[in-house]
């Protein structure tokens, strides 16, 4: 793989795993709005859950030795990086938004309450994140000479 | 379940310390043996055995009868913890480098050419035998009848230890093995069976086993979780790491033009 690549790929896995840890943290444990498991949760929903968040782990530590290990074989461009960390966490939260909650109905955002501005604001910011991501890693080419 | 608290007995307990206890004396005679064996290999080692231990002998295992939770606690040290820890003590490599040369070579070949080692070394075999395990004793009547039967504990108590052990260690190869696998098969299994762990704890959360009530089984099952999730953790950073070391020794026998900025 070149350098190039890696610093992409790199940065999107870790962007994947970073928003699957985020999602674990801030929605499941301190704020509380969905839980582990509720009733209404189907089948599907729990084995589509359970290979996410399997691989969000694996993404997110893989993602960084990947960037490790740029760094030890040539040189990284920080930017780059960063913004392929955007298009990585965007592209899975617009996949959470889309297919996860509205497609397969794993869970929703939050219960109880009129769930379409959070729907409207998750998406969002998603798309927001992997326009961002795109323009950074567009404008940061890496090779090694530059 | 109160009633079965009395199971499996003293006897059991003492054979199982007496078990531990030669395993410790074991791998402390080889380490004695080899001159360069690191000390926090022996210190895994013995950390290894003694939750092993103190799974099935004493207070914690007593009272893991009657309380689902502290069930879940036994099943993460047995299943996963007490399994990496022997893993990274690299035991068979350590029995392989203290053995007289001859012998140690007629069981490293005796071991390579067995065709049953073979099939259980397939990642995907250890990931079947871990969860699928797991899934039958609590998605069926096995768990209930665990309670009641001195051999059901026994052989559910050893599939849990070995499945653990042999998942952990072919998913790792940090210690000798029959075979070898590529990091992408091997984290590809170990991902999908890091999946098979959380969807059982969900539907455990969901339908706890027979004479599990709805609360035991939720915090139970909340713990396999979550506990699960650490032990997880752990396993995917050693992976991942083993990965970047294989990667730097290859720059290392090739430095050009890699290194060249």
């Amino acid at each position: 793989m070149s350098d190039q690549k890696q610093h992409v790929w790199s940065g999107i896995l870790f962007g994947i795993g970073l928003m699957v840890v985020i999602d674990e943290v801030i929605f499941h444990q301190l704020l509380q709005w969905h839980h582990l498991y509720d009733q209404s949760t189907t089948s599907v929903g729990i084995i589509a859950d359970g290979l996410l968040t399997s691989f969000g782990f694996f993404a997110a530590v893989f993602g960084l030795f990947m960037f490790a290990d740029l760094r030890k074989k040539s040189a990284t461009r920080w930017k780059r990086w960063i913004g392929s960390v955007c298009l990585g966490a965007g592209g899975f939260q617009l996949f959470d938004g889309i297919i996860s909650h509205k497609l397969l109905q794993i869970h929703q955002i939050r219960y109880g309450v009129d769930i379409l501005p959070y729907d409207i604001a998750w998406n969002l910011f998603a798309l927001a994140l992997i326009i961002v991501g795109a323009v950074i890693v567009k404008r940061t080419p890496f090779n090694r000479e530059a | 379940m109160h009633h079965e608290v009395s199971l499996p007995g003293t006897g059991f307990e003492v054979t199982v310390i007496l078990i531990g206890l030669t395993l410790l004396i074991t791998y402390f005679a080889a380490y004695r043996k080899h001159t360069h064996w690191p000390v926090y290999r022996l210190l895994l080692w013995g950390a290894g055995v003694l939750l092993a231990v103190v799974s099935l002998a004493g207070p914690l295992a007593g009272s893991a009868h009657g309380d689902f939770t502290l069930h879940m606690v036994v099943h993460l040290f047995l299943g996963m913890l007490a399994p990496l820890l022997f893993v990274l003590s690299k035991p068979i490599e350590l029995i392989l480098k203290t053995l007289p040369v001859l012998k140690a070579r007629k069981l490293s070949a005796f071991m390579k050419n067995s065709r049953y080692l073979h099939v259980l070394h397939i990642p995907a075999t250890g990931a079947i035998l871990n969860i699928g395990g797991l899934f039958l004793l609590y998605m069926t009547g096995l768990f209930n009848q665990m309670h009641s039967s001195l051999v059901i504990f026994i052989l559910v108590h050893l599939h849990v230890f070995l499945a653990g052990y042999l998942f952990t260690h072919v998913i790792l190869e940090m210690d000798f093995t029959v075979r070898r696998y590529s990091f992408y098969h091997r984290a590809t299994v170990l991902v999908l069976a890091l999946a098979g762990h959380k969807i059982l704890s969900k539907m455990i959360y969901a339908t706890p086993p027979e004479g599990v009530s709805r609360a035991a089984g939720e915090s139970g099952a909340e713990l396999m979780y979550y506990g699960g999730d650490l032990i997880d953790v752990a396993l995917i950073v050693l992976i991942c790491y083993q990965w970047y070391l294989h990667r730097q020794r290859k720059y290392a026998i090739q430095p050009e033009p890699l290194n060249v900025i």
